[in-house]
């Protein structure tokens, strides 16, 4: 294929969009780090600094160690729920879906206190252990509670993929498979698995990197030796200039570039593409009694495990006093009427914010990975990569970089600075979620024959009716797997937001969280408001499946089996 | 006349007050707004909002919640084209650095009756850039239901906390992330000296469950019964008390009062609006309003207190409070990056490996009383201590302007050259620190084994 005129003015478009609101304003904070500190000439000796500093290379061991082992365990998390609701008759197969992304929403703060409730030195877990069997279990010490909490965080990245993955399998590959003998854990291994790999390997890969660059919790947990929080610290501390928060985010993108390089060359040279499509997936199968039994049973513990945190706060949003004791003193509803009386705007912001940056995130995502792996057009990979190194930009770094950036631009019709101006945090957001959005999208892509497009293009479809007619109605699976996660993170966004945020009547429910857990007695409030941001993602989830639903209904292939 | 215009021609009057008097008009038409980037709790800015809104009709108070650090980068970065009037925080420090940077306009308060000094330190700041209109001390918060459950007895002062009972039990945030955490690091070590002073903190450290990455990571972490002690500037205590958490605060005799402040920001858009609204914080209103129960905060002004309910701690009565130390305020702003990275190195980073010798230390110690006259192990347990004591750093080092460049971005002149890299005084440090605590482990191990 060559590239075709329109293909080249989208690309240029997005790199237009990506130079200008992720490039240059992250450009022009982490330019420090090229400096040298006394002269601000252009020097590499703060990297030389880096790999000289004994707790520099033992952070970077420590996140490396602690991304790898939280796919392991996030994994063991999300295939269990993927395959038994994709390949089962399943009763609630939504409901788990749904259930299944809410642990990505951690409310800020609130997440933390109600994790340290349940399973901290001191938290229920662990005052019901001492009391009845002696023993106290430190679920949330050092690097290993890094690895818990983080795996129950982020593996909804590998559930959400995979499921789209293995619904997009074509059921023809199952069943030739099966006809030549196959069936069991075999056919799952050698047929089922390898065609779902690029769900599962745009989720691991998301977990992998998202977790080394991971910045919350390990301020949670009060972890410093590792490289996020170590470049968190040292850029945000008051009156200090350290250059060396910058080298380190600079280090953190090159290597989250690095590991999606490496992600890339596990799916290079096999084509995963299968004609058949919108199929509803492979068959499923009614599952014997004990079978049954086993499979709820399992899902039932790994979700009990994985919304604990959430349990958790609910139980605080209804709580009134909940201190050293396995459950709170006493309940009430006040928290939630003080959420509404004060600002009700919180509510309304977020879900306004959040669609849209989730919507500019799967319409860029779609695009790139239409441009990549479909076009021959001169560097589509980098487009790629620089939206992924987006991951690893700490929030603080892209805030202050917008300011830097947007404050001095002026808006034509208020005079007020572009900066201050609410789509501006819209645009931060998307360019923060992008890449959840684009690897979902990739995945889906990679799915889909190209002999479908072909086809339609010798039919006379042109390029854009081929993309709008064809390429996006089978991928969406992907988008809307992308649309969810991009929506259920950038609701719950808060480094970038407090940056940026300008009034308080544009403020999103992150930064309320934030002002109500500034005060002791805000604890209950807070902890409202992100039941309030659990439930807004929890429905937009449940709605997008239900879409899904009816859409594969709509082509009469669901109930055929 | 209706009131809706008595109402008009009071804030048109208020309006042309400034330019009848001969001070600078600035802003053409009344002045509707004042817009505040503070780093306090809705509790204290939402009462102050309504409480000068409704002295001020027509000036709408606009309030911006960031915490102290982005706070300062806002600031920073829209000095360009400033959109905000104020800034209001706790730490002095905060406003230092502003003031460094030539953001703050000056300005002196009309209101009379303000002492010059809260305890040791200034009100005010000498320069007339930023304004105290509050004090706060440090001291220390506990959780009853904990210390009950636990069998502990409250800590009331620094030293108490360094002893073995506590090993596990403390909480604390670090200088370098709180203004206010930085000034009872410095209290301490003003108080009793350089070596004396960081060989506390240590033994203070070596008891700590952990070191919060923001200030109200620690009375979170009391609340929640995480951790028994916290140390926490008075009002988390006193509030946190008053939402009705099983907790208790007390101040300890080594503390240092340190003000609240608030000032003017350069070319703010409505100054005149700014400056009645720092007025109003340091008019008797203003004071009395900081007695509210959710609020807890010292006046700065003396009358005020005869309002005060009873037991509400009276600095200006009160001498044990904050008068101990006398608070080298230059002293401090010299070696303020210093103290705020060793901490780092020596306490945050290493945290693991300081508790570990500290628990050594203090087994061996345990062991080492049952028998009194082994000289041997006295002696290891000496030199652990004295290991783990040590700083990489002297004190007229840290305060040496030469040395304490290297922690500063900013320089002055083109030829300025910085002796060496903040990067690499920092491994020297690490390098040095996580040697010392090896060894005192190790020799404290022996001297445990040695006791057995």
């Amino acid at each position: 294929m060559n590239a075709h005129w329109g293909q080249r003015g989208v690309a240029l478009l997005i790199a237009a969009f990506l130079f200008l609101f992720l490039v240059v304003p992250v450009a022009k904070v982490i330019i420090v780090a090229f400096q040298a500190p006394g002269t601000g000439a252009f020097t590499l000796v703060n990297f030389q600094d880096f790999f000289n500093t004994s707790l520099f290379r033992e952070a970077f061991w420590n996140s490396l160690y602690v991304a790898a082992i939280s796919v392991l365990v996030a994994t063991a998390f999300a295939m269990p729920l993927a395959y038994f609701t994709t390949r089962f008759e399943f009763r609630g197969a939504v409901i788990v879906q749904t259930l299944g992304i809410i642990p990505l929403i951690m409310p800020p703060f609130v997440g933390a206190v109600a994790m340290q409730l349940l399973f901290g030195t001191n938290g229920s877990v662990n005052l019901m252990l001492e009391e009845w069997v002696g023993i106290n279990i430190p679920f949330m010490d050092g690097l290993n509670g890094v690895i818990f909490v983080e795996s129950i965080h982020y593996f909804p990245f590998i559930l959400i993929n995979l499921s789209a993955s293995l619904n997009n399998i074509d059921r023809a590959m199952e069943e030739s498979a099966q006809n030549l003998g196959a069936s069991g854990f075999r056919l799952f291994r050698r047929i089922v698995f390898p065609l779902a790999m690029p769900g599962y390997v745009a989720g691991a890969s998301l977990v992998f990197i998202k977790v080394f660059d991971d910045l919350g919790t390990p301020l949670l947990l009060n972890v410093n030796t590792l490289l996020a929080p170590q470049a968190y610290l040292r850029i945000s501390s008051i009156g200090i200039t350290d250059p060396m928060g910058y080298v380190i985010s600079v280090i953190l993108v090159g290597f989250s570039l690095f590991a999606m390089w490496v992600a890339a060359l596990a799916l290079r040279g096999k084509d995963y593409g299968t004609e058949q499509r919108g199929g509803g997936g492979l068959a499923k199968r009614r599952m014997r009694p004990w079978e049954g039994v086993l499979s709820y049973g399992v899902i039932g513990l790994i979700l009990l495990l994985v919304l604990s945190p959430h349990i958790g706060l609910t139980l605080l949003s209804f709580g009134t006093i909940w201190s050293f004791s396995v459950l709170p003193d006493g309940y009430t509803i006040n928290h939630y009427r003080e959420v509404f009386e004060q600002s009700p705007q919180f509510v309304t912001n977020t879900m306004l914010y959040a669609s849209l940056a989730a919507l500019v995130d799967v319409t860029i995502g779609t695009a790139i990975a239409y441009l990549v792996l479909r076009t021959k057009i001169a560097a589509r990979k980098w487009l790629d990569y620089t939206a992924m190194a987006a991951l690893a930009v700490p929030g603080v770094v892209l805030g202050i970089g917008y300011l830097r950036t947007f404050f001095g631009v002026q808006l034509p019709w208020s005079g007020q600075p572009l900066a201050s101006w609410w789509v501006v945090l819209v645009i931060a957001l998307s360019v923060r979620r992008l890449p959840y959005a684009l690897r979902a999208c990739t995945a889906a892509l990679q799915q889909l024959s190209v002999a479908l497009e072909e086809a339609a293009e010798n039919l006379g479809a042109g390029k854009l009716t081929t993309v709008r007619r064809i390429v996006v109605p089978l991928m969406v699976g992907g988008i809307l797997a992308g649309f969810v996660t991009s929506f259920a993170t950038a609701a719950v966004e808060l480094s970038a937001t407090i940056m940026l945020v300008s009034r308080e009547s544009d403020a999103p429910l992150a930064y309320g969280l934030y002002v109500f857990m500034q005060t002791a007695a805000g604890r209950g409030p807070g902890a409202a408001l992100g039941i309030i941001a659990v439930l807004i993602v929890g429905i937009a989830t449940y709605l997008s499946h239900r879409v899904i639903e009816r859409g594969q209904k709509a082509r009469g292939l669901a109930d055929e089996y | 006349m209706s009131t809706s215009r008595i109402l008009r021609r009071a804030v048109l009057l208020l309006a042309v007050a400034p330019a009848l008097l001969g001070l600078p008009t600035q802003g053409q038409a009344a002045e509707d707004k004042v817009i505040v980037v503070t780093s306090f709790p809705k509790d204290l800015t939402g009462k102050f909002k309504s409480e000068f809104e409704k002295r001020n009709p027509g000036v709408k108070v606009e309030i911006l919640s960031k915490n102290t650090s982005s706070g300062i980068k806002y600031v920073q970065e829209t000095a360009a084209n400033n959109t905000s009037d104020i800034f209001w925080a706790s730490a002095p420090d905060a406003f230092e650095v502003l003031k460094g940077d030539g953001l703050l306009q000056k300005y002196t308060p009309k209101v009379a009756g303000i002492p010059e000094k809260v305890g040791a330190y200034p009100i005010n700041d000498p320069d007339g850039y930023y304004t105290g209109f509050a004090a706060a001390g440090y001291g220390i918060m506990w959780n009853t239901r904990y210390l009950k459950a636990k069998k502990l007895k409250p800590a009331k002062e620094w030293a108490d906390l360094a002893k073995p009972v506590y090993h596990g039990h403390v909480g604390m945030s670090a200088p370098s992330r709180s203004g206010t955490t930085h000034l009872t690091v410095e209290t301490v070590l003003q108080g009793e000296g350089w070596e004396k002073g960081w060989a506390s903190w240590k033994e203070m450290a070596g008891n700590f469950k952990t070191v919060t990455e923001r200030s109200f990571g620690v009375p979170d972490g009391v609340n929640s019964g995480d951790f028994g002690f916290g140390i926490v500037i008075d009002f988390f205590g006193l509030s946190s008390q008053a939402s009705g958490f099983p907790v208790e605060f007390v101040y300890p005799t080594v503390t240092t009062l340190v003000p609240a402040n608030v000032a003017i920001l350069k070319n703010s858009p409505h100054p005149q609006a700014a400056a009645a609204f720092i007025e109003f914080l340091l008019s008797p209103e203003g004071q009395t309003t900081l007695l509210d129960p959710k609020i807890r905060r010292l006046p700065v002004n003396p009358a005020t207190y005869a309002k005060a309910p009873p037991g509400f701690p009276n600095p200006f009565k009160d001498k044990s409070i904050g008068a101990v130390v006398k608070f080298d305020v230059d002293l401090s702003k010299r070696r303020y990056n210093v103290v705020n990275s060793l901490f780092d190195v020596m306490v945050t980073y290493r945290l693991d490996d300081l508790k570990a010798a500290t628990r050594a230390i203090q087994k061996a110690q345990a062991a080492a009383a049952k028998r009194p006259n082994d000289e041997k192990v006295a002696g290891l347990i000496k030199e652990a201590r004295a290991l783990v004591a040590a700083v990489p750093v002297t004190e007229a080092q840290a305060s040496d302007p030469g040395f304490s460049k290297v922690f500063k971005k900013k320089r002055r002149k083109k030829t300025d050259k910085l002796p060496q890299r903040q990067a690499e005084v920092e491994e020297q440090w690490d390098a040095f620190v996580t040697k010392n605590y090896a060894e005192a482990l190790a020799k404290a191990e022996q001297a445990l084994s040695m006791a057995r």
